[in-house]
């Protein structure tokens, strides 16, 4: 029996192609958002708001379902390029996917790409997409442990959206709980919250992406 | 939930492996999992079983290690196992502690029968 060392990630082939992307975006100084909540939390609601207040971004968006075109029928009446990814069945997107759907897209055209992943807590966690940054979206007809029982996507994220806040007097959601929960698992995680309805925290959310996207392309004129 | 595609990409390296010592089986390989990797060991070990059942990788064994979350004290630079996902730095008393390792997914070795 002889013993051989492998040391290589199990996931490497998604780990090559999304670093593969992480570069593309890089080259064209494109903002990649990986947007990540468990279904029903309002990830699509919330990039309606989104692209109805960013006329003159230069954003394209994927959108991840297991099956139908819903999606990205909503999303396309704002007139970006929006894509459909149709898993079939997977329960996350991968590298693979990302990379077969940009196809036909000019990068050169872009600054921000906004991934909006298969609505699972746990699955997406596991892959990197080449992104910037993973925004978790956690809303208040979830509970507030959210956090403690899915730790792996709240310690990835680099910003948690609170969703539905317009709900907070009609639900027994403790918010501070929540954010407390969320710096437990990520002390540094950014956490806005929102509502897609009245459109409070809106403008924070949209400042947070703005301030982001210029970085990224600032770095790219460097 | 993904476990069987995990385990699917796992025996996908033992083929690659193999490819490398014809005429060899390949035994047991051997994974790092941290416990912030989202991949569930059961299950993990029931999609793998399931996969390599009836097929020319029998008999092959998966052993799992599992790793715990560390974090990195930003203040003090101490590093401590996180328990209770309490991120409170043990030696300062700082909050904002880094998570340094705990996501790990990787396949570490394999023992090849020549």
């Amino acid at each position: 029996m002889n013993r051989v060392e492998v040391e290589k990630k199990v996931l490497n082939e998604n780990q090559l192609l999304a670093e593969e992307l992480r570069d593309r975006y890089r080259r064209h100084g494109i903002f990649c958002a990986n947007l990540i909540s468990a279904p029903g939390s309002g990830k699509t609601l919330l990039l309606e708001r989104t692209l109805e207040r960013l006329g003159t971004m230069r954003l394209a968006v994927l959108t991840g379902d297991l099956q139908t075109e819903n999606d990205a029928t909503r999303l396309a009446r704002f007139g970006f390029p929006v894509k459909q990814i149709i898993t079939g069945g997977t329960c996350h997107l991968d590298a693979k996917m990302i990379g077969k759907h940009l196809d036909g897209w000019d990068l050169a055209k872009l600054d921000l790409l906004i991934v909006e992943n298969v609505g699972n807590l746990v699955c997406p966690s596991s892959y990197d997409l080449g992104e910037d940054c993973k925004i978790v979206l956690l809303s208040t007809t979830e509970g507030e442990d959210k956090p403690l029982k899915y730790p792996s996507i709240f310690a990835k994220a680099g910003l948690m959206l609170l969703t539905k806040i317009d709900l907070l007097p009609y639900v027994p959601f403790d918010a501070e709980l929540a954010r407390e929960n969320a710096r437990r698992v990520h002390p540094q995680i950014d956490i806005i919250d929102v509502s897609s309805t009245t459109g409070a925290g809106l403008d924070l959310w949209l400042d947070w992406l703005q301030r982001r996207v210029q970085s990224k392309a600032a770095q790219h004129v460097l | 939930m993904h476990e069987l595609g995990i385990a699917a990409s796992i025996l996908d390296c033992v083929r690659a492996e193999a490819g490398r010592h014809p005429g060899s089986h390949i035994s047991k390989v051997g994974i790092r999992l941290g416990e912030l990797s989202g991949v569930d060991a059961d299950a993990l070990h029931f999609g793998f079983e399931c996969l390599v059942k009836d097929t020319d990788l029998e008999p092959l064994v998966l052993d799992i290690e599992a790793l715990p979350r560390v974090q990195r004290c930003t203040q003090c630079s101490h590093e401590f196992r996180m328990t209770q996902y309490d991120p409170q730095c043990p030696s300062c008393g700082d909050f904002m502690t880094q998570c340094v390792s705990g996501d790990q997914l990787d396949i570490a070795y394999m023992e090849v029968d020549e």
